[in-house]
């Protein structure tokens, strides 16, 4: 279970891992893998044979060991891990930009939130988290296999009582009548996302926000062109991550350390490293960990539009 | 399709309309001034010279817009609708076409002062005749010899620009985490530690703050860290403020949320040695209360300069200011302060955020562990914090630190490696641009905030089997 529904089944803790949960297995911090849980069932990885039956009764977070000796942790799912973790059926929203489309859509609790396409479902599961517990997503997409295969999802992750997944083509028949006038916020991920945009306006409630996510320039140009005539505030912002690796660094002097002494260093000595020394004679030495951004970043993912419903 | 558990009952949660003691950011003139304020049947807003009552934006919904209208009675707010509002849009679209082939530039411009006919003593003799602001820009134009050189992108500015000094435009808007973290952090940013809006949502996002959920904060933002796990809260779980030493760090933009009793009952303060007191039916352990921490802690804060506290350089008060309140005329200050706030606790409206932890909730978290722990404290240390917190959070339970620099995250995240308290440990910086888009002039905007703050995330792990040596992670 991802998110708590009801009171009773709180996030709170030193849970316990059981048979039928589903656990993100985390190899590294970019190899996971989402698994079910299920007595005498295994897992097969570079570092081994895991037995299900050894993780059910252990903690979430534990550490748990193969028959090779190998190790990998077991941890709870969050919409975040099960991003990093998910099958890629389409292009997903990365976290940045999926944070940020839930913070400027001003989706909280109770909110009902209009999506299209679902994709991957990446993003719908976060905006699940956000309206939980009262709140509802309603999540189209044209392509059958992919509503099924996100509702088998949801159902996994424990969301579905706060999704529902529908088959259509939201671009080609805007959305259905009977969400006229009670959308807290719209999504639009689509590639005409100006086709829809009068649609979008007919379900959203006064001063409701709308975003379009677009990965072209011209797609945006059309999309605000067409939100002029019903809608204010319109802003368009691109997002990244910049990511930070942290190393131990030893930064050496190079014989300047002694001013006024200028002579041949002896780098070889202190190149050891000497962590958590606070010997004197070798503090010039001593390694101290340093950050620097990752040299490999993403460095585009696509335009957010956003636009507020202007009051009649 | 079929409506599951649906009910959306969120009026109570959710309000679109505004109401007597309503908290509301004003908006002046397309986000020149920000102005937090509450709408009370005394209050006022002073715009240019003229002082307006705050009466007739009760019972609008968000998102109304309103103009300074002088009449009989005095400058007062009207609200204008959309349809007026929109010509000048239909104006703009109309004239894109002829823009697009026009060859206007400004080899003709000479800037000697004389454009404008229309005098000082000429406007003002308008204005006493009781001319409204709309009349007055289009006498302006009329008598501005440059105005038809200029392209219809340059016509618009101009007329956008002269209608910002005589027709000012007041835009009703819902306090919510968004626009309180952007209005902050434009205009007020020390206040908020420089935590930017999208810093803010990616520490709600990589913390898991979701429903039900026990989330430990460390707020040293002024309350807004607070108010945004509050409000994804809506009303479940608990926002678990904790601090160091005796005095609950300040929280006054909690105030600023509409939040109703049942949220403001769910944000909870204590100090950190209430947790790391060993349990009440142990009085054998009772003299260990103070740890060195706190102590150290105590000091700290004290020597730090509360981000509440007033000695901010004038211009910035007069940015971001509180409506005049008659209960509090002479200091306005720049949120919405406790008179204000306790006039509403007097008409019997709402619970006051930030109570203490009652002993049960704090014993169940001791034995529970919280879901996710959240640190704002721009002027901790972050190792030192975290090795103190981390230790109550659940296993497999998110946190996420906020820091302005970049090395005290680098250490920090270096030491929960080292001592294998946590994975999936990484540090970020969001990125954020903003773009100008317009027929034909699309473009990134000229200025940008370079800098929103630092992300250090990770998971706690457990790490009760230590019985070989890694090979991997």
């Amino acid at each position: 279970m991802m998110l708590a529904i009801d009171p009773m089944q709180k996030l709170s803790f030193k849970r316990q891992i059981s048979n039928g949960d589903l656990v993100i297995v985390y190899e590294r911090h970019d190899i996971m893998k989402p698994v079910k849980v299920c007595e005498g069932s295994e897992l097969q990885n570079r570092f081994g044979v895991f037995k299900h039956s050894d993780w059910i009764g252990r903690p979430f977070g534990s550490k748990v060991l193969s028959s090779k000796g190998g190790f990998v942790y077991l941890l709870a799912p969050t919409p975040e891990l099960w991003t990093l973790a998910l099958s890629h059926r389409t292009q997903i929203l990365y976290i940045a930009d999926i944070t940020f489309v839930v913070s400027y859509l001003e989706v909280i609790p109770g909110c009902l939130v209009l999506e299209s396409g679902t994709g991957s479902g990446s993003l719908t599961t976060s905006l699940a988290r956000a309206v939980a517990p009262t709140g509802h997503v309603y999540t189209f997409d044209f392509h059958e296999q992919r509503a099924t295969q996100a509702r088998e999802d949801f159902e996994k992750t424990g969301v579905s009582s706060l999704i529902t997944v529908g088959v259509r083509d939201i671009q080609g028949e805007g959305f259905p009548d009977e969400f006229c006038g009670r959308a807290d916020s719209v999504f639009l991920d689509l590639p005409q996302p100006w086709l829809v945009i009068h649609s979008a306006g007919k379900m959203l409630k006064q001063d409701g926000v709308l975003c379009s996510f677009s990965p072209c320039i011209e797609q945006v140009q059309r999309s605000c062109e067409t939100l002029t005539t019903s809608f204010t505030d319109i802003r368009t912002f691109e997002i990244l991550l910049r990511t930070y690796e942290v190393r131990e660094v030893n930064l050496e002097h190079g014989g300047v350390d002694d001013i006024g002494s200028p002579g041949p260093s002896l780098p070889c000595k202190r190149r050891q490293r000497s962590r958590g020394s606070t010997n004197g004679v070798e503090k010039s030495g001593s390694s101290v960990p340093m950050a620097n951004p990752c040299g490999e970043s993403r460095g585009y993912t696509g335009y957010l539009t956003f636009a507020r419903l202007k009051c009649v | 399709m079929t409506e599951t558990s649906m009910q959306i009952d969120s009026s109570s949660q959710n309000p679109r309309i505004t109401w007597e003691g309503c908290s509301v950011l004003l908006d002046i003139n397309d986000g020149d001034r920000l102005v937090f304020a509450r709408l009370n049947a005394g209050s006022t807003l002073k715009i240019g010279d003229k002082k307006c009552s705050l009466q007739p934006l009760i019972d609008c919904p968000f998102g109304s817009m309103f103009q300074v209208e002088v009449g009989q009675k005095g400058p007062h707010l009207c609200r204008i609708f959309a349809a007026d509002a929109d010509d000048q849009t239909a104006v703009l679209q109309e004239n894109e076409e002829i823009q697009q082939n026009e060859r206007k530039d400004n080899r003709a411009l000479v800037d000697d002062n004389t454009a404008q006919t229309l005098s000082f003593e000429d406007i003002n003799a308008m204005k006493r005749e009781g001319a409204a602001g709309r009349q007055i820009v289009d006498a302006l134009i009329a008598n501005s010899s440059t105005y038809m050189t200029k392209t219809a992108f340059s016509q618009e500015k101009y007329k956008l620009k002269k209608q910002k000094k005589y027709a000012p435009k007041v835009l009703l808007r819902r306090p919510f985490t968004r626009s309180i973290s952007e209005a902050y952090f434009k205009k007020y940013p020390a206040r908020v530690g420089f935590l930017r809006m999208d810093v803010l949502s990616l520490l709600l996002s990589v913390a898991n703050v979701s429903a039900y959920s026990d989330v430990l904060v460390v707020d040293m933002v002024g309350g807004i860290l607070t108010g945004a796990v509050a409000e994804r809260l809506g009303g479940t779980g608990h926002v678990c403020n904790t601090y160091f030493g005796v005095t609950p760090y300040p929280m006054e933009i909690v105030r600023i949320f509409n939040f109703n009793n049942e949220i403001c009952r769910r944000i909870v303060r204590f100090p950190f040695s209430d947790l790391s007191l060993p349990e009440i039916n142990d009085p054998g352990h009772s003299e260990v209360v103070e740890n060195t921490m706190s102590a150290e802690m105590l000091s700290n804060s004290d020597e730090a300069p509360a981000p509440s506290s007033g000695g901010l350089p004038k211009s910035e008060e007069q940015m971001i200011q509180q409506a005049e309140d008659p209960v509090n005329n002479e200091e306005p200050a720049p949120s919405i302060d406790e008179n204000s706030a306790s006039s509403v606790v007097n008409a019997g409206k709402s619970q006051q955020p930030g109570k203490k932890a009652t002993k049960e909730a704090i014993t169940s978290w001791k034995q529970n562990g919280f879901s996710s722990l959240i640190i704002a404290a721009p002027d901790l240390d972050p190792w030192t914090v975290v090795q103190e917190l981390l230790p109550h959070l659940s296993y497999s339970a998110p946190f996420a630190i906020y820091h302005q620099y970049l090395q005290p995250l680098a250490s920090c995240m270096h030491n929960l490696q080292t001592a294998r308290m946590a994975i999936g440990l990484q540090i970020s910086e969001p990125w954020l641009r903003e773009y100008q888009v317009l027929p034909s002039r699309t473009h990134p905007c000229m200025q940008m905030s370079g800098f929103g703050g630092y992300i250090l995330n990770g998971i706690r792990i457990c790490n009760n089997e230590v019985s070989i040596k890694p090979s991997s992670v």
